[in-house]
């Protein structure tokens, strides 16, 4: 069995790496690769680049990020933000991405998961999913980085994705995100049990047992951390130790 | 010996380059793309990658006159390393959408991996980081490329298909997915293929890199 995921996720606008709460509120922390070289250093597993503007704007500005952290990193990486089109995503696989996370333009033409799986292979496409908590057990699809809303129900958004071609999903929680006080188990149990492809949890955590139960309890296959990193609260290495300890199979770090 | 001889790596169109050039660079080799039949014959370590479909990949290594080229580079006996898709190019056919032969370097053959029954644990592709075993009754790990790598280290798979090198012997390190065991890496003489991404497997995979590079 593939080992549990701690993937790093960097959020990134022009030459800076950036954090914000609830997806919004952003605070400049640093150059984005020297975040990713220590991420890489304490064992992370992936890299998640997102370019927080490029759906803004309609343009991608972060490949020249990934081509040079690619020098130095060598574990898989992931670029989200902006991508439309099937060139958008050869740039970027050949920017030594080795997976794209769509969102806003897969909303937008849901087909375009079927091109881009079809061309590249169902394991570089990642559907980006953020949710909002609308009713109970009901969670809406949001786009543009959790600034508009889609109008789908995200749990049905995250079959029909599957079924288009996905071959992951990264769920991050919009309600969640940057509070550090805890991953949105409830939707992930949902989402994990819903669909046969690997689910990325995202937003929210600020422990390494919130990472935990995201795993443990709701099933998820991976990971995605920004502010509990960024802000050294915690290592990875502190994570991995904690799934270590809850008996889940993790990578264990040079 | 020179560590200014470049390791060539063959552009066939198919596949992230980038990131296994720079692999390569950061264990002191001088990576060369090129996809000049005259190149790739006259390297002095040869790099294979791949991503794609098998057939697609022989088609393309043919459309420039690389297989050929390939194999006369082979037959030299400097080191060659396929990686994932390039791995299972090494073999002589694959049943990857329909039946197609591959270069045929090491006997045996390529098949999607089993269906997972009812609590497998893995999925197909299978996709992430697995546990690295030496096969069993397999060729030992010392003098390979793996010298330096130790069991249950941990490298990065993105496969659907596997290796199934006739000889045994061939079979350098298993992966367990919980079914028969998969091939991770195969080897005969010089060769070596590595159904994982080195490029993408952090120190573990820097380190056979590595001990490739320094082959020469």
């Amino acid at each position: 069995m593939p080992a549990a995921r701690v993937i790093a996720r960097l959020d990134v606008k022009g030459p800076n790496l950036v954090k914000g709460i609830h997806l919004e509120g952003l605070r400049v922390m640093g150059d984005p690769q020297q975040f990713a070289h220590r991420y890489y250093a304490e064992g992370a597993d992936e890299i998640l680049y997102v370019d927080i503007v490029a759906s803004l704007y309609g343009r991608n500005n972060i490949l020249e990020v990934v081509r040079r952290t690619a020098e130095a990193v060598f574990v898989p990486m992931t670029v989200a933000g902006g991508l439309r089109r099937i060139e958008d995503v050869r740039d970027a696989l050949r920017s030594g991405a080795d997976k794209v996370a769509i969102n806003t333009a897969a909303v937008a033409r849901p087909a375009l998961i079927r091109e881009v799986s079809e061309a590249f292979g169902s394991q570089c496409v990642v559907l980006s999913i953020q949710t909002k908590k609308i009713g109970p057990d009901r969670w809406e699809a949001y786009t543009d980085n959790g600034r508009e809303r889609s109008g789908r129900d995200a749990l049905e958004w995250a079959a029909q994705g599957v079924e288009l071609g996905a071959g992951e999903l990264l769920v991050t929680s919009v309600d969640h995100e940057g509070t550090q006080k805890g991953m949105d188990l409830e939707f992930l149990r949902k989402v994990t049990a819903l669909v046969d492809v690997p689910v990325i949890a995202g937003g929210g955590a600020g422990t390494p047992e919130h990472a935990c139960r995201a795993i443990t309890e709701a099933g998820a296959d991976a990971v995605a951390l920004a502010s509990v990193l960024h802000y050294r609260k915690h290592t990875v290495g502190e994570i991995k130790a904690r799934l270590a300890q809850a008996d889940v199979p993790v990578r264990s770090s040079a | 010996m020179s560590a200014a001889r470049p390791v060539v790596i063959v552009d066939y169109g198919r596949g992230n380059l980038w990131s296994v050039c720079q692999a390569v660079a950061a264990v002191g080799g001088e990576p060369l793309l090129s996809a000049e039949p005259a190149v790739v014959r006259a390297a002095e370590q040869l790099v294979l990658p791949g991503v794609g479909a098998f057939g697609d990949a022989m088609a393309g290594l043919r459309a420039r006159g690389l297989d050929d080229a390939v194999l006369a580079f082979a037959a030299t006996g400097r080191p060659l390393l396929g990686v994932c898709l390039g791995m299972q190019l090494l073999l002589e056919a694959s049943t990857e959408f329909g039946h197609h032969a591959g270069l045929g370097l090491i006997a045996g053959r390529v098949d999607r991996l089993p269906a997972p029954v009812a609590g497998a644990r893995y999925k197909i592709p299978n996709v992430g980081w697995c546990r690295l075993e030496p096969a069993p009754g397999g060729a030992p790990w010392t003098e390979s490329v793996f010298a330096a790598v130790k069991p249950g280290d941990f490298a990065y798979f993105v496969h659907s298909y596997a290796a199934h090198p006739a000889d045994p012997r061939h079979r350098l390190a298993d992966i367990d997915l919980g079914v028969a065991p998969v091939s991770a890496a195969i080897t005969a003489g010089p060769i070596t293929g590595c159904q994982f991404h080195p490029e993408k497997s952090g120190e573990v995979g820097l380190a056979i890199l590595r001990a490739f590079v320094a082959r020469a």
